[in-house]
Order: C-alpha cells, then sequence, then structure tokens
C-alpha cells in the first residue's frame, strides 16, 4: 500500500515539471496566444467598465470644497445618519433572523420544505414590482395595511411613507429585510448542512443538547460564513438603491435618503454629477477596510455566494 | 437505539415501567410543544412572505374604481387589467411588449456574455494557469464587492463618451461588468473539482486548448453554467438603476424602467402597475423554480471550508 502510493506520488512528480513546461513556462507560441485570447475579453471588460469609471469617478470628486458643501448641508448629515442606521439594523437584523430560519429550516417534513419554498419567492421576484408593491400597500389611505388595520381593529393607520422620517426608514428596513433574508437563510442553510452529522451525535453522547449543541457545535463552525455573510451583506446594503427608491423614494421632504439615493439624486435630479459622487465617495472610509477584509476572506476560505 | 435497554431482562423491566412512561409522556409533551411552536413560526413566515405578494395579485385584479377603496380584498376580481397589459390598451402601455423584448434582449444578452467571457477568463485563470491569473482573479473579486449604485454617475458618463446611451448594449455592459466576478469567482470554485489530469492527457494527444475549453472544460462544467446563467439573468431582471439612467427613449427603454415612469404620473393607475409588475415577474420566478436546485448548489459551493 505504502509502497504504491509512493510509486504513484514519484509518477506525479516526473510528470509535474513536463506539465507546467506545457502549461506554465511554455506558454510560448499558439500557447500563448490562446492564454490571451482567453484572457483579453475580461481584461478589456474591467478596463473599460470597471477602472475607467472609478478612475473617472475619483477625478470627478476631486475638489475638495465639493465635501465642504456637502458636510454643511443638512440633508447629507441627514442622509449620514440615515445610512448608518438603515445598514447597522437592516443587516443585523437580516443576518440573526437568517441564522435562526436557516436553523428552522433544518426541520424535517414535507411542509418545512414547502414553506421554504414559499419563503424564497421575494428572493426570486424582481425587486422593482416587489417594492412598488409595498409602497402602494403602505399608503396611508389606500394601502392595504391601514384598510387591514381600519377594517378588523377599526383604527386609522398612520401615513407610513409620508408623515414621518422615523416611520418611513422603518419601511423600508423592513422591506429590504423582506427582499433580501431569504437569500442568506439559504446560504447559512448550506452551511449547517455542511456541518457533518456525526459531529451532532458525538455532541449528543458528551450530553448537549438544544442551546449548548448550538453555541458548541453549529456557531464555532458556522462563525466564519456568518462573518462573511455579514460583511458581504453590509456592502451590499451600503449599495442597495431600489429599496429606499422605490419604498420611499427618500420621502417624506428628503428625510430618508441613503448615500446611493442621494448621490444619483445631486447627480441627475439636482444635475451636479461631481457633487454625486462626492456624496458616494464619503462612504470610502468604510468600504475600505471592509473590502480589504473581505477580499482576504474570500480569498482563503472559499465561502461562495 | 434505545430498543437495547428493552433487553435489560424481567426484572429490571417491571421496575423500570413507571418512569419510562412518565419519561415517554413528558418526552411526547415536549415534542408536542416543539411541533406546535413550528407551526407557529411557519404561520408567521408564511404571512410575512406573502402579504406583499397578496398586495399585488389584490390589486391587479380589481378595476379601476375598487383600487381607491378601503377594502382587503378585491370586492369585484376581474382580469381586465391584465387584459390591457397584454392588449397594450393603455397610452402608458403602448409599447408593452417592446419594452418586455428589450428587457428579454438585455436578459439573454446578459446571461449570454457572462457565460463567455466567465468561463474563458476562468478556463485561463484556473486551467491554463497563466502568470498573472492571480491579478484577474483579484480584479475580479474587487469587482464583486463594489456596489453598482456607487459606480453609476461616472458609468453614466463613459457610457456618454462611448456613444452608447439609449442603446441596449450599454446596460449589458453594465450587468455583464456586475455578473462575470461573480461567474469567475464559482468556476474557479467548481473548476477545481474537475481533475486536471483531464486536461493534461488530452494536451498529450495534441488538443489544442481551445479544444480543451470546448470539448472538456465547458461540458464539465455544465452545472456551474447553469447556476451562473441563472444568476446573470436575476441579476439583469431585478436591476432599475443602470436601465433608468441608459434607456430612456421610447425605442430602448425597458419594462422596469416604464414601470417607474408609472410611478412618477400624477394618476398612476395601479390596477395596470400591478399587473404590469406580474407579467413581469413570470419568467424569472420560473427560471427560478426550475433551476432552483443547481443554483443553490452553485451559490453555496465551497460552504463552510475553513
Amino acid at each position: 500500500m505504502s509502497t504504491e502510493t509512493l510509486e504513484g506520488a514519484g509518477l506525479l512528480v516526473s510528470r509535474r515539471p513536463l506539465m507546467q513546461r506545457l502549461w506554465r513556462g511554455g506558454l510560448q507560441g499558439s500557447e500563448f496566444t490562446w492564454a490571451v485570447a482567453f484572457t483579453v475579453p475580461y481584461i478589456a471588460l474591467f478596463l473599460a467598465f470597471v477602472a475607467y469609471p472609478v478612475a473617472f469617478g475619483a477625478w470627478l470628486g476631486r475638489e475638495p470644497s465639493l465635501y465642504l458643501e456637502l458636510a454643511e448641508d443638512p440633508i447629507f448629515q441627514r442622509t449620514v445618519v440615515n445610512t448608518i442606521l438603515y445598514v447597522g439594523i437592516a443587516v443585523n437584523l437580516k443576518m440573526f433572523g437568517a441564522l435562526l430560519l436557516s436553523g428552522f429550516f433544518m426541520r424535517r417534513g414535507w411542509w418545512v420544505k414547502g414553506l421554504l419554498l414559499v419563503y424564497v419567492l421575494p428572493w426570486a421576484l424582481p425587486a422593482l414590482p416587489a417594492f412598488i408593491s409595498i409602497h402602494w400597500m403602505l399608503n396611508g389611505e389606500w394601502g392595504l395595511l391601514n384598510n387591514f388595520l381600519f377594517n378588523v381593529f377599526g383604527m386609522e393607520g398612520p401615513g407610513w411613507l409620508d408623515t414621518s422620517r422615523w416611520l418611513s426608514l422603518g419601511a423600508v428596513i423592513t422591506s429590504h429585510i423582506w427582499k433580501w433574508m431569504p437569500f442568506w437563510t439559504v446560504i447559512l442553510l448550506a452551511g449547517r448542512m455542511a456541518i457533518p452529522q456525526e459531529l451532532y451525535e458525538a455532541a449528543e453522547v458528551d450530553g448537549a443538547t438544544g442551546l449548548t449543541r448550538f453555541t458548541h457545535v453549529t456557531f464555532p463552525l458556522l462563525a466564519n460564513l456568518y462573518l462573511v455573510c455579514t460583511l458581504l451583506s453590509t456592502i451590499f446594503t451600503l449599495g442597495d438603491f431600489n429599496s429606499v427608491y422605490f419604498v420611499s423614494g427618500g420621502g417624506p421632504a428628503l428625510s430618508t435618503h441613503v448615500l446611493a439615493t442621494l448621490g444619483i439624486r445631486n447627480a441627475f435630479e439636482v444635475a451636479r454629477p461631481e457633487l454625486g459622487v462626492a456624496a458616494v465617495l464619503t462612504a470610502l472610509p468604510l468600504m475600505i477596510p471592509l473590502v480589504l477584509i473581505l477580499m482576504r476572506k474570500l480569498r482563503t476560505t472559499e465561502v461562495t455566494l | 437505539m434505545t430498543v437495547a435497554v428493552d433487553d435489560v431482562g424481567p426484572a429490571v423491566a417491571v421496575t423500570a415501567v413507571p418512569a419510562s412512561v412518565a419519561r415517554g409522556r413528558r418526552a411526547r409533551r415536549l415534542r408536542w410543544w416543539k411541533e406546535a411552536g413550528a407551526l407557529g413560526v411557519a404561520v408567521l413566515v408564511l404571512i410575512w412572505t406573502l402579504v406583499p405578494v397578496y398586495n399585488i395579485f389584490m390589486v391587479s385584479l380589481e378595476s379601476k374604481g375598487d383600487v381607491f377603496t378601503e377594502t382587503i380584498w378585491p370586492a369585484r376580481p376581474s382580469v381586465e387589467s391584465f387584459w390591457i397589459v397584454i392588449t397594450q390598451g393603455y397610452w402608458y402601455l403602448e409599447h408593452f411588449w417592446h419594452q418586455f423584448a428589450n428587457s428579454f434582449y438585455i436578459g439573454v444578452g446578459t446571461v449570454f456574455f457572462t457565460l463567455v467571457i466567465g468561463s474563458l477568463a476562468s478556463f485561463a485563470i484556473g486551467r491554463m494557469r497563466v502568470r498573472y491569473g492571480w491579478l484577474l482573479s483579484n480584479a475580479a473579486l474587487l469587482t464583486y464587492v463594489i456596489p453598482a449604485s456607487f459606480l453609476a454617475i461616472p458609468f453614466y458618463r463613459i457610457m456618454q463618451i462611448y456613444g452608447l446611451t439609449n442603446n441596449l448594449w450599454s446596460v449589458i455592459a453594465a450587468e455583464v461588468t456586475f455578473a462575470t466576478p461573480y461567474a469567475i469567482f464559482i468556476f474557479q470554485q467548481y473548476g477545481t473539482s474537475i481533475p486536471i489530469e483531464l486536461d493534461e492527457a488530452a494536451r498529450i494527444d495534441g488538443a489544442s486548448p481551445f479544444q480543451v475549453y470546448w470539448k472538456i472544460y465547458l461540458p464539465l462544467m455544465a452545472p456551474a453554467l447553469v447556476a451562473v446563467g441563472t444568476y446573470a439573468l436575476l441579476l439583469a431582471w431585478n436591476e432599475y438603476l443602470y436601465q433608468f439612467l441608459l434607456l430612456s427613449s421610447k425605442q430602448s427603454m425597458s419594462v422596469p424602467v416604464a414601470l417607474a415612469q408609472f410611478l412618477n404620473s400624477d394618476e398612476a393607475p395601479w390596477n395596470y402597475m400591478m399587473a404590469t409588475a406580474i407579467i413581469y415577474a413570470i419568467p424569472p420566478v420560473a427560471i427560478y423554480y426550475v433551476f432552483r436546485r443547481r443554483m443553490s448548489a452553485g451559490l453555496t459551493m465551497g460552504g463552510v471550508k475553513g
């Protein structure tokens, strides 16, 4: 047995240099041409549609005076607070809910599987139809929610989206969670399924049940995945345009904008692209550390999303 | 496993009966509570998920007058709104099928170019092992973590410079840009499960790199191709911002852009909007449920490694 593997290894060792010469070192002539041909489409795509816009954006937002102007703008100040609240609350509630629900969907039974099929519907549904439905549903006068409150409890519901900043922001956060929690639940569910059953059996022998099972077996194994998912979700939520734009539209009175929507508003409604870019660029102090950590994590842990 | 305990012997069994019966009853009661709790969670999840969906259907089935009433179900349900949308019988919907075709072209174009560019690049990085492959993977990773909406303003200006505004290609370019990094990511991971020896054998037999790519790599990558293709389609179908910025003419407009125009008009006909929304949502939902297994397999390849 051992000699066999040794011989196999020897064979591999003797074969490697040849293959490496063929593939890597020997990327000459037609090999090299092929490699270039294979990578050129992506390189071109990256240069034309990522590198160039990024550089152009940095150039647009180069004036320090833009940032002074933003800092004095009360709408921008509110936007920063909104962004922090939105990202902080939405991401954590969503991920924690996804963690709990992924445990729920580990249960056996046909109805749990059926429920999962229904539960992922918001994710499969395109964003726009979903969010305009929520927008109309929360209409103060004719929306489903207030009609329900009136018909069943005989009470007049508030105008969810056009009276108060906090109600409106809450509606946006809830809508975002509604749309994206299923996605992360599926990811964490797959993470849970990848935990070998023997570990649970071993833990059971050692007397771990219920909560201790979770804190001592499930969570330590899921922690890395959970962290990466949370970081990724932070970036995606930071860039989430649709939930805010279609549910609250930044209203009432521009009080629920986030950086992503305010940037677009500055650039296209106020017609000052450089101010829009500057608004977006103020997220960089948060973005850069996140991106650095994520790029390390994603490269080393092979978590795929 | 517990059956073995009963084989201990008659003497032990007699004394053990009352205790085990009590334990069994308690366990059964606990199981009952757990089951009831699970059902409660299930009902909450169902309501939470379905209320906005119910709202779309309810409004789309109402007539124009009934939309502005305080009912929580359609008083006189009719499919009139759907008929209006399908026959383009309202001035906002004049070009509905043209817009739908535009959305369709964008979706198909995005899927096609994402798969081609992504698979070629990941073949070069993962299989041919080109020298600066790591640079490419890092570029892809970086693009993956840049929010698309943050790049929209310069992107729009650049499309103006390229002269591509009001052209479907500009949107396809944008969607492909943001879908390809994910494609490269998934393809590279999936590719590690295909033995490199296959490529080597083919190379020794004289196959060119393109033949290896076409005859070995692509067929074996089929599951990942399906997963990424579905992802790219959903991405293109979900996306609004770039389509809104880049497509404003009647000829080039896609369904989401037209729908949002409805929203901004003074007399928004909500029943027609919801019917439009449902028709627009059918293709991605159908495709998602058909390829669901493939997709979640692709989405979570690697899972919790390390």
